[in-house]
């Protein structure tokens, strides 16, 4: 029997109400995955209608995808089979938030702005500055792993995610962890789920630790002529006294892709005009604080700036938000400003950056191809290719490129993968990087998660 | 023990290697906590082969194996619950590599956890989790119980600092997890290893981050005559956005005790103390600094004292982390709770501790991470009095029970271990705790390594087992 027919017989309306199933081929358009769209698209008003929509999917052999803003569904492969997306954005609301405690709980369907804003009224945040920031869920944010500028100092969602509930390959409502800041009870399966892509596990609530608000923030630009200068920066900033909230790297021609139309309409608020030198490789850096300490940061900033060559500084205050939602917006805005925008992500040590992003640039020239990078400090490059069309030329182009880049990523020791390109290339990039000795380690948990293998098949690295 | 097993372990690690007789094994039938299990055998690897063919014997011969670094965990982690081969890690102690540059470090499980810092703190790092026992406990223990300590209210726990583990399976299969570059692809396989107690796998390498040393650190010590103005003082402190690097307390009771014993200078007619630790920039440490002396005058701090030089702060430090040694000193035995509650939840949990001591007729002593919400009470108790034993348990039972009523967990850093095993119910339901036993099951399918922890072993629900020991137990939380 095809899913579809199966699907007509299943009685999801039993869960979640008639007004809660669609069946409409325009409904279910909107939810493809890679052209792959859906027989039937749920919508589950709570933890428990999750749950009970696996276990039929489950007992029925169907497999199911959990969406939120659907803003990110092109990470990963494409489905192998997807019967059921289930849409968990009426899950979203706060379950609880002791501001006075720092910690927060939340249904996994809420959007991070939204989120965002009701923390603030308690000068409040998460540092969850993701891409796609004014779309996305907090579960979508958290279930596809997506890194900030804010990782500098805060780490990423591992280090600050308390616990979880979710739901198991079986139907089974479980969680792990708890809502207090410190916390060995059990085994930290909620970590698991972060980066997971919902192949483990449907995530229904996420339990945080928040973090005050600083009393004033600022930015500091510096221009250098090579990347190498640029990082030389990076080294003097690591090895001072200082703690910056962001380092980041951007390389030439990020100018043009900041200044244009599509970001504009990305990330509305206006970029001060030359701020960044579409020739010249550029050093940002987020710090917060008070007036002293803020001061405190300009002037060692600035002195290790110019030790390292700078020829332009420039302090951001009132216009900070501007520049920083660009780059927090980096890969909506790259992938808008190619037909065929294919975006890896490298990660290497941190005095690797430098020789990894020169690799990176004479590969790219080498295939003569158009390419920007922003690397974070910590040592992860977003390394953009931009062909000038989505030909089967630029697929040739683009993936022997991507494949020389990924080779002198794993020579620097670093590990790679390829989160965004187009649909047709994934067949012909190493999507999810290179076989790893512990996949059969992670195979072992698919197996314990999802017996059936009914959460977004395929979709996963090492055939998880 | 299997003669046999025993000759194949000496022919592996030679006769210094392995111990067997009944008056060696004495000494690793302990560790910090209260429990009390003798292992069979007792072996010393050097390398992560002699790993994998103690692993290999101990699975031909059907025999637990479990790990253990320096025998200072609370929960009868590395204790060897029913028999079987203790893998003891101290020969396996060499720093196998520092990047300074990228602030990373690949150690042996057996590397001691402040030894670290003494290779690194030349060049301005240090190793951030540092469990009162840092002397002495070993990073591979560490790693199994994702160990806490003063300084993770700002720095966090053990699990923020591994990047990878190499992992010798329960099926003899050497394999490495993580990376030293940053978000290794696939599952966090990492984060799921480190705290799992020793019962997925054994460690036989360890990578981890080092920190910055910060620029400036400012101790104080503030006095108070109440233990509401104090526990009232930590939630103003959290509520405000202020992160200092350590909030520790410490009630009247239990200072009076380690003031008799390290003389830090603990003022003995108070009710509480606040050890308060602000560190970073110079700038942001005075601010910080002000602030926190500020709130702890709003709540009537009858005393605000900073430490002069490193000397008074290393006075004052001991004083906390040799707390659990004064009290050695004056009972015989004790029992000490890990269980966590939100910080706005504080002065009633307190007062509830105090309430139900007294109820149960025990004075209860407090010394514990309150920035954190890591409570420590402490039940003093005479082990031959059977009876009293028994109020102990209840005692215990009544805490940890309001704990959770108030949101909270049952472990803070300590682990399950074989202590609270039976607690486990209490916070997860069968289902949740069937998904563990999977997760377990997958990667120890024979149940051979380190069995009896974590999980409950009977239905039963929410009585706490304590078997006292003839002496009390003296190292350090």
């Amino acid at each position: 029997m095809s899913a579809s027919a199966k699907i007509s017989e299943t009685r999801f309306a039993d869960i979640v109400g008639p007004d809660y199933v669609a069946l409409d081929p325009e409904i279910l358009s909107s939810f493809e995955i890679d052209g792959v769209a859906p027989a039937a698209v749920t919508r589950p008003g709570s933890a428990q209608e999750v749950a009970d929509i696996v276990r039929l999917a489950a007992a029925e052999n169907l497999a199911v995808i959990a969406t939120g803003s659907r803003s990110k569904l092109g990470i990963g492969m494409p489905p192998a089979r997807y019967d059921v997306a289930i849409d968990m954005t009426r899950l979203d609301c706060i379950v609880a938030y002791d501001p006075g405690d720092l910690t927060l709980g939340v249904e996994s369907g809420i959007p991070l702005h939204k989120l965002a804003d009701v923390l603030a009224e308690q000068h409040q945040f998460l540092p969850l500055g993701v891409p796609f920031f004014n779309r996305t869920t907090v579960g979508g944010a958290i279930a596809t792993g997506v890194d900030n500028p804010l990782r500098q100092l805060f780490g990423t969602a591992r280090d600050y995610v308390l616990g979880m509930e979710f739901v198991t390959g079986e139907g089974n409502l479980t969680k792990s962890g708890g809502r207090v800041v410190k916390n060995v009870t059990g085994y930290d399966l909620h970590k698991l789920m972060i980066g997971a892509l919902g192949t483990l596990g449907i995530i229904t609530k996420i339990n945080f630790r928040t973090f005050p608000l600083p009393p004033a923030s600022r930015g500091f630009v510096a221009t250098f002529d090579t990347a190498e200068a640029a990082l030389d920066f990076r080294h003097r900033i690591a090895r001072s006294a200082l703690a910056p909230s962001t380092i980041e790297v951007l390389s030439p021609g990020v100018a043009e892709l900041f200044y244009s139309d599509a970001a504009a309409r990305i990330e509305p608020a206006a970029l001060r005009p030359n701020l960044l030198s579409n020739a010249k490789w550029t050093l940002t850096s987020g710090c917060a604080g008070s007036d002293r300490v803020l001061a405190r940061y300009e002037t060692d900033l600035r002195r290790m700036a110019e030790d390292a060559g700078a020829i332009d500084i420039v302090m951001l205050s009132d216009d900070l938000q501007a520049a920083w939602g660009r780059m927090r917006e980096f890969v909506p805005i790259a992938l808008a400003s190619s037909p065929a925008t294919t975006i890896m992500k490298l990660s290497v040590l941190p005095t690797r950056i430098a020789e990894m992003l020169e690799r990176g640039a004479a590969e790219a020239a080498r295939a003569g191809l158009r390419w920007v990078a922003l690397a974070r400090g910590v040592g992860v490059i977003y390394f953009a290719l931009l062909p000038s069309d989505a030909s089967e030329n630029s697929r040739t182009e683009v993936s022997g490129a991507a494949a020389r880049i990924a080779a002198a990523c794993s020579e620097f020791g670093g590990n790679f993968t390829v989160p965004w390109c187009p649909a047709k290339w994934k067949s012909s990039l190493a999507v999810w990087g290179p076989e790893r000795a512990d996949f059969a380690q992670m195979k072992k948990l698919k197996t314990v998660f999802d017996p059936c293998g009914i959460f977004a098949p395929g979709r996963f690295g090492g055939g998880l | 023990m299997n003669r046999d097993l025993i000759r194949s372990l000496e022919q592996l690690l030679g006769n210094d290697g392995v111990l067997s007789s009944r008056e060696d094994l004495l000494l690793y039938e302990y560790d910090g906590s209260v429990e009390v299990a003798r292992p069979e055998c007792v072996v010393f690897p050097r390398s992560t082969e002699d790993v994998v063919r103690i692993v290999e014997l101990s699975n031909r011969h059907e025999v637990p194996l479990v790990g253990r670094g320096a025998g200072t965990g609370l929960s009868g982690g590395a204790l060897a619950r029913h028999g079987g081969i203790l893998v003891v890690f101290s020969r396996m102690n060499k720093i196998l590599g520092i990047d300074i540059e990228n602030r990373r470090a690949v150690v042996q499980p057996g590397v001691v956890n402040l030894d670290l810092t003494r290779v690194v703190e030349h060049a301005g790092l240090h190793y951030a989790p540092d469990p009162s026992s840092q002397k002495a406990c070993t990073i591979g223990g560490n790693v199994a119980e994702n160990a806490g300590g003063p300084h993770t209210l700002a720095y966090g726990v053990t699990t923020n600092h591994v990047l990878g583990l190499k992992l010798v399976l329960p099926t003899g299969e050497a394999v490495q997890i993580g990376s030293s570059a940053l978000d290794a692809t696939g599952y966090d396989l990492t984060g799921l290893f480190v705290g799992s107690e020793g019962t997925l796998a054994l460690v036989s390498e360890i990578t981890v981050k080092l920190t910055p040393l910060p620029e400036t650190i400012k101790t104080l010590l503030a006095v108070f005559d109440s233990l509401d103005d104090a526990t009232e003082t930590v939630v103003d402190i959290t509520s405000r956005g202020i992160t200092p690097a350590a909030c520790e307390m410490m009630d009247g009771w239990t200072l009076r005790a380690v003031e008799a014993y390290v003389h830090a200078g603990f003022p003995l007619d108070s009710a509480a103390v606040l050890l308060l630790e602000v560190d970073g920039l110079r700038e942001a440490v005075e601010e910080q600094a002000e602030s926190v002396a500020e709130v702890c005058r709003l709540h009537h701090a009858r005393e605000i004292r900073a430490a002069r030089d490193e000397q008074e702060r290393d006075l004052l430090w001991k004083g906390r982390k040799n707390a659990f040694g004064a009290i050695g000193r004056i009972c015989p035995t004790y029992y000490v709770q890990d269980g966590v509650i939100p910080r706005t939840k504080l002065p009633a949990t307190l007062r509830r501790i105090t309430e139900i001591g007294r109820k149960n007729g025990f004075e209860i002593g407090n010394i514990f991470h309150a920035g954190d919400g890591n409570l420590h009470p402490i039940i003093l108790f005479d082990a031959r009095n059977e009876a009293e034993f028994k109020r102990v348990v209840t005692t215990a039972g009544e805490i940890i029970r309001f704990c959770i009523e108030m949101g909270g967990a049952i472990t803070g850093e300590h682990g399950v271990g074989m202590e609270k095993d039976h607690l486990m119910p209490l916070l997860f339901s069968e289902v949740e705790l069937d998904l563990m036993r999977g997760v377990r099951d997958a990667f120890n399918p024979k149940g051979l390594l380190n069995p009896g922890k974590i999980f409950p072993t009977s239905k039963g629900c929410g009585e706490i087992r304590v078997r006292p020991l003839p002496l009390a137990g003296t190292m350090a939380r």
